[in-house]
């Protein structure tokens, strides 16, 4: 069995993820003022719609093109040796480096340790009435999943067929999707651990919730 | 309880003063207040004298103050919670009414109030109920479901509806404007669309329309301001944008910064947008004096003067549209007495059926005379009397062609169809057993046989064979393209020669459609040497002396070679002659003023003559020229009755939307037509995302106006790949033309 605590431990000692920035295709490469230790941002605004920071701009054939940063972060390590050279297409630049929010530390503990089972064809999923019930009224937790078991209905084109579970026994943690939405072929449906892990991950995501610290 | 209900009288006119000066003639404030205070806490004995000469006090100090009144500040009054709105117009205008569009929030738009009213008047011992449509923006006073009074799509398509209804019971309709502006949601049936509607359908309204201006902002006005007679409050604004709109445009603020207050009182003042400018430029017939800094609900003297102006300009358009008789003629000169009281005369409202269409003319007119002055004609007396001379013997030429000859032709026509139908059904039976014999013993035809069993062949429509006429000079440029599309498609780059010559502009992998000149769609979509440009000569000025603005038409002159954003041209596609107007981005971001509207006019008023088709190419419009004021927005009404007149006399209207465009145009004379279609990748709206992002304070996505979302609500009937333009212009003409591709 995989040691929740452990987990928390390693993801501690290093509460980031290093993204390597790297060129899309050949050109030559003009970094803009950024230098190591600066801050930098993904894309904003409510769609998105505004590119994150820019940390270079490549040209090829009279064509510049921007490099913007793809995650909030510190800038990490940049390649300024290449700055106003020639570079070939995935050449790394530069490193970024992006502190792992509390939601994205909950969700690699979470895919870790959940058994996840996934959508085979996107559809929209609901629970067979039974289980439906019992997971609105006494919550998904309650509800015991053994393989083989009949528990989704898949809906789509106005047709709906039964769907089995496969997997190992245990509780549902998690739900991944909601009333009339579509799930994408291969997106989780459902998180199952077994029932005497369910305290262990309630008391890891509960400390993650209260002690950890965003550094962005 | 008297003294404290007139003491908070005289707080709330001081409140009113401080609000709609803001923070200008702090000394003759301070005083008011400082006498108020004093009021507040003198003895009981004395507070009666000190009452009288405290009012009189602030009678003086509002005469006084009423003379210093900038148009920002009556832009503020107009705004003011404490400004007469259309419900205090319900109570104190008219002697009864029913609210027949929804009460209070209980509506599908709160911003919109219709009422059937009626007015009542005495003459000797006879009384008149004379009812009336009663549709308005209701601001209310300071309720927020109330938007402001900015009306909803589906608020102006109940108004058009109730108008409608009007027309149908023959009653006049007094229509009360007190909006900033159309709010700018894009949802069925569409801010700009509905707008359109709205001035398409006031064109034709066969019962007279009285309008009131109070705050006129824009299209939002346009959509109730298509009226017989414009009447404006004196203390109200007409105008093409609100002076805060235009202050972020003169500025170029960015999203989310505001401007300062001396620029948007200069702009404010730059618009000319009080009730003297433009009664002076000629777009209201009368102004409505107001008490001292405007009307509030407690003037009920102002109620009355509203009362006999609005009867008085109903009884006008009645008895002009009655026709000439002696006791018409005399009422109309009586009604020109101020003195008359209008509740003991009478005036019949009723239109003859056989005058409304004189009456639906004389508006429409009305609307053409206006700012004919407002641009710059370059050409000379012989060439204009020659263009004259040629339109009238077109007119007479079309006239003996299409309303005598083609009409007795068709007559003919139609009986020699019948005949010949008749004489081969009788030929086809009487033929049948000879033939069938016949068929028997012939040999079978294998060309004929082969034709008839195997499929056809490819037609080559397209005379061009890949090869563009007109070329952008961004194809001399050696580099590569990205296309915008390329995170997510995964388009790979282009090279310039290729994109923006072979291409046209398209992507190749995803379809995106780069910007082009509009001259790739003047020269690669119609016959070769077959266009004549007209009206060239005429050139957009500056009717408001607006400051900049010269220098920034002679930068754009100088820059793209033309002298207003509007192209006029004849040209021939297949052989087909039609009348094409384009309105060209680069000058000015396409916007409309005077001068495009004149040409605009002009171009479908040739092809009206010349019973041509007409193609209007928005090849991008940003909206009004907001720097000509009401002599820009007076042109949405304008063109859009040109195109009503156009089409009344059965004429094929086509738009093409490219690249963006928003704004009037697409609110009015472009969103009425019935065929309208737009090039992939452009934008068609009413406002763009920070104009809605600073009205509403919603963000919208990135696709909101893309073509794609206008033709799934409706507003356009298809998307053109700008490859196939030149065939599906071909193809819209002869669908939607018919045999006769422009004249039914």
């Amino acid at each position: 069995m995989l040691d929740i605590t452990a987990l928390l431990e390693e993801i501690k000692q290093h509460p980031y993820t290093d993204l390597s920035i790297k060129t899309p295709h050949t050109g030559k490469i003009e970094f803009s003022n950024l230098k190591e230790g600066d801050k930098v941002t993904d894309a904003t605004g409510e769609f998105k719609e505004f590119p994150g920071t820019k940390i270079a701009v490549i040209t090829r054939e009279n064509n510049p093109r921007f490099i913007h940063a793809c995650q909030k972060g510190i800038i990490q390590k940049l390649h300024k040796e290449y700055d106003n050279g020639f570079v070939e297409a995935g050449v790394e630049i530069g490193i970024l480096r992006h502190f792992l929010t509390k939601e994205e530390v909950i969700n690699t503990i979470l895919q870790k340790t959940l058994h996840l089972f996934l959508a085979p064809e996107r559809a929209k999923y609901y629970f067979i009435p039974d289980i439906d019930t019992k997971v609105k009224v006494y919550g998904s937790r309650s509800v015991t999943v053994t393989d083989g078991m009949e528990l989704f209905i898949v809906s789509r084109m106005k047709r709906e067929v039964p769907l089995r579970y496969t997997g190992p026994n245990g509780i549902i943690y998690q739900v991944y999707f909601s009333h009339n939405q579509n799930v994408d072929v291969n997106q989780p449906l459902i998180g199952v651990c077994s029932p005497d892990q369910v305290e262990t991950i309630e008391d890891v995501v509960s400390r993650v919730n209260h002690e950890w610290k965003e550094q962005n | 309880m008297e003294l404290t209900k007139k003491i908070q009288h005289l707080t709330d006119r001081l409140n009113y003063i401080k609000d709609i000066f803001a923070g200008k003639h702090q000394e003759d404030i301070t005083l008011l207040e400082n006498r108020l205070n004093e009021l507040k806490e003198c003895a009981p004995q004395n507070a009666e004298e000190m009452m009288t000469a405290l009012d009189e006090l602030f009678i003086f100090m509002e005469k006084k103050l009423e003379a210093k009144l900038t148009p920002m500040d009556k832009v503020r009054i107009v705004r003011h919670p404490q400004r007469i709105c259309l419900k205090d117009i319900l109570e104190n205008v008219y002697d009864n009414y029913t609210e027949i569009g929804g009460q209070d929030e209980h509506t599908n738009d709160p911003a919109v109030l219709i009422a059937r009213a009626y007015i009542t008047r005495r003459y000797g011992k006879k009384t008149y109920h004379q009812s009336v449509m009663v549709i308005g923006h209701e601001k209310g006073h300071g309720e927020e479901f109330r938007n402001g009074g900015s009306a909803k799509p589906w608020g102006n398509a109940k108004a058009l509806h109730y108008m409608h209804v009007a027309e149908t019971e023959g009653i006049p309709i007094h229509s009360f404007i007190f909006t900033p502006g159309g709010d700018p949601v894009e949802e069925y049936p569409g801010a700009a669309q509905q707008i359109a509607k709205n001035i398409y359908e006031m064109a034709g309204l066969s019962v007279p329309i009285v309008a009131v201006i109070s705050e006129g902002g824009s299209g939002g006005a346009e959509a109730f301001g298509l009226a017989d007679k414009r009447l404006m409050l004196s203390h109200g604004y007409y105008s093409v944008i609100s002076p805060e709109g235009a202050a972020a445009i003169e500025g170029r603020l960015k999203r989310g910064e505001r401007a300062s207050a001396e620029l948007t009182e200069r702009c404010a003042k730059n618009l000319h947008l009080t009730a003297q400018n433009n009664l002076s430029f000629g777009y209201i017939d009368k102004i409505v004096q107001e008490p001292l800094l405007g009307a509030r609900p407690y003037h009920y003297d102002f109620f009355r003067t509203l009362r006999q102006e609005v009867i008085r300009a109903t009884d006008e358009i009645m008895l002009k549209s009655n026709g000439f008789s002696i006791f018409n003629f005399n009422k109309l000169h009586r009604l020109q007495n101020p003195s008359v009281n209008l509740d003991e005369t009478y005036v019949r409202w009723h239109i003859k059926r056989s005058m409304r269409s004189d009456l639906i003319e004389e508006r429409q007119h009305k609307f053409l005379r206006m700012s004919r002055k407002s641009y710059i004609n370059r050409q000379s007396i012989l060439g204009a009397l020659a263009d004259t001379w040629a339109e009238q013997w077109r007119e007479v030429y079309n006239r003996l062609v299409y309303d005598i000859y083609h009409r007795q032709r068709k007559n003919y026509q139609r009986l020699r169809e019948e005949i010949e139908a008749e004489w081969m059904s009788f030929k086809h039976k009487t033929s049948k057993p000879f033939k069938n014999a016949y068929n028997k013993v012939r040999r079978i035809d294998t060309v004929a046989e082969e034709e008839l069993t195997t499929l056809s062949k490819w037609e080559e429509e397209d005379s061009r064979k890949n090869a563009w006429k007109w070329v952008s000079p961004r194809a001399k440029e050696d580099r590569a393209v990205t296309c915008t599309n390329s995170a997510t498609h995964g388009c790979i780059d282009l090279w310039a020669p290729d994109l923006y010559n072979e291409f046209a502009g398209v992507c190749i992998n995803c379809g995106h459609h780069f910007k082009m000149e509009y001259q790739w769609f003047m020269y690669n979509c119609f016959d070769e040497n077959s266009i004549y440009e007209f009206n060239n000569e005429w050139e957009a000025g500056n009717p408001l002396k607006f400051p900049t603005l010269d220098e920034r038409l002679k930068e754009a002159r100088e820059k793209t070679k033309l002298k207003s954003a509007c192209i006029t041209y004849e040209a021939s596609l297949d052989g087909i002659r039609c009348i094409v107007a384009i309105l060209a981005a680069p000058f000015r971001g396409g916007s409309v003023g005077a001068a495009e509207g004149a040409k605009l006019i002009s171009a479908i008023d040739r092809a009206r003559r010349k019973r041509y088709p007409l193609i209007i190419y928005s090849h991008g419009t940003a909206g009004i020229r907001i720097q000509e004021g009401t002599h820009g927005v007076i042109q949405m009404p304008r063109v859009t009755i040109a195109i009503r007149r156009y089409l009344r006399a059965g004429g094929l209207y086509l738009v093409l939307y490219d690249t963006n465009s928003f704004g009037g145009p697409v609110a009015s004379f472009l969103g009425c037509a019935h065929y309208q279609f737009a090039m992939r990748s452009s934008n068609i709206g009413f406002a763009g995302p920070a104009v809605i992002k600073n009205t509403t304070g919603i963000d919208v996505p990135p696709d909101h106006h893309n073509c794609y979302k206008a033709l799934s609500r409706g507003h356009i009937q298809g998307v053109w790949d700008r490859r196939d333009t030149r065939t599906n212009l071909k193809q819209a003409l002869l669908t939607m033309g018919g045999r006769n591709l422009y004249y039914r």
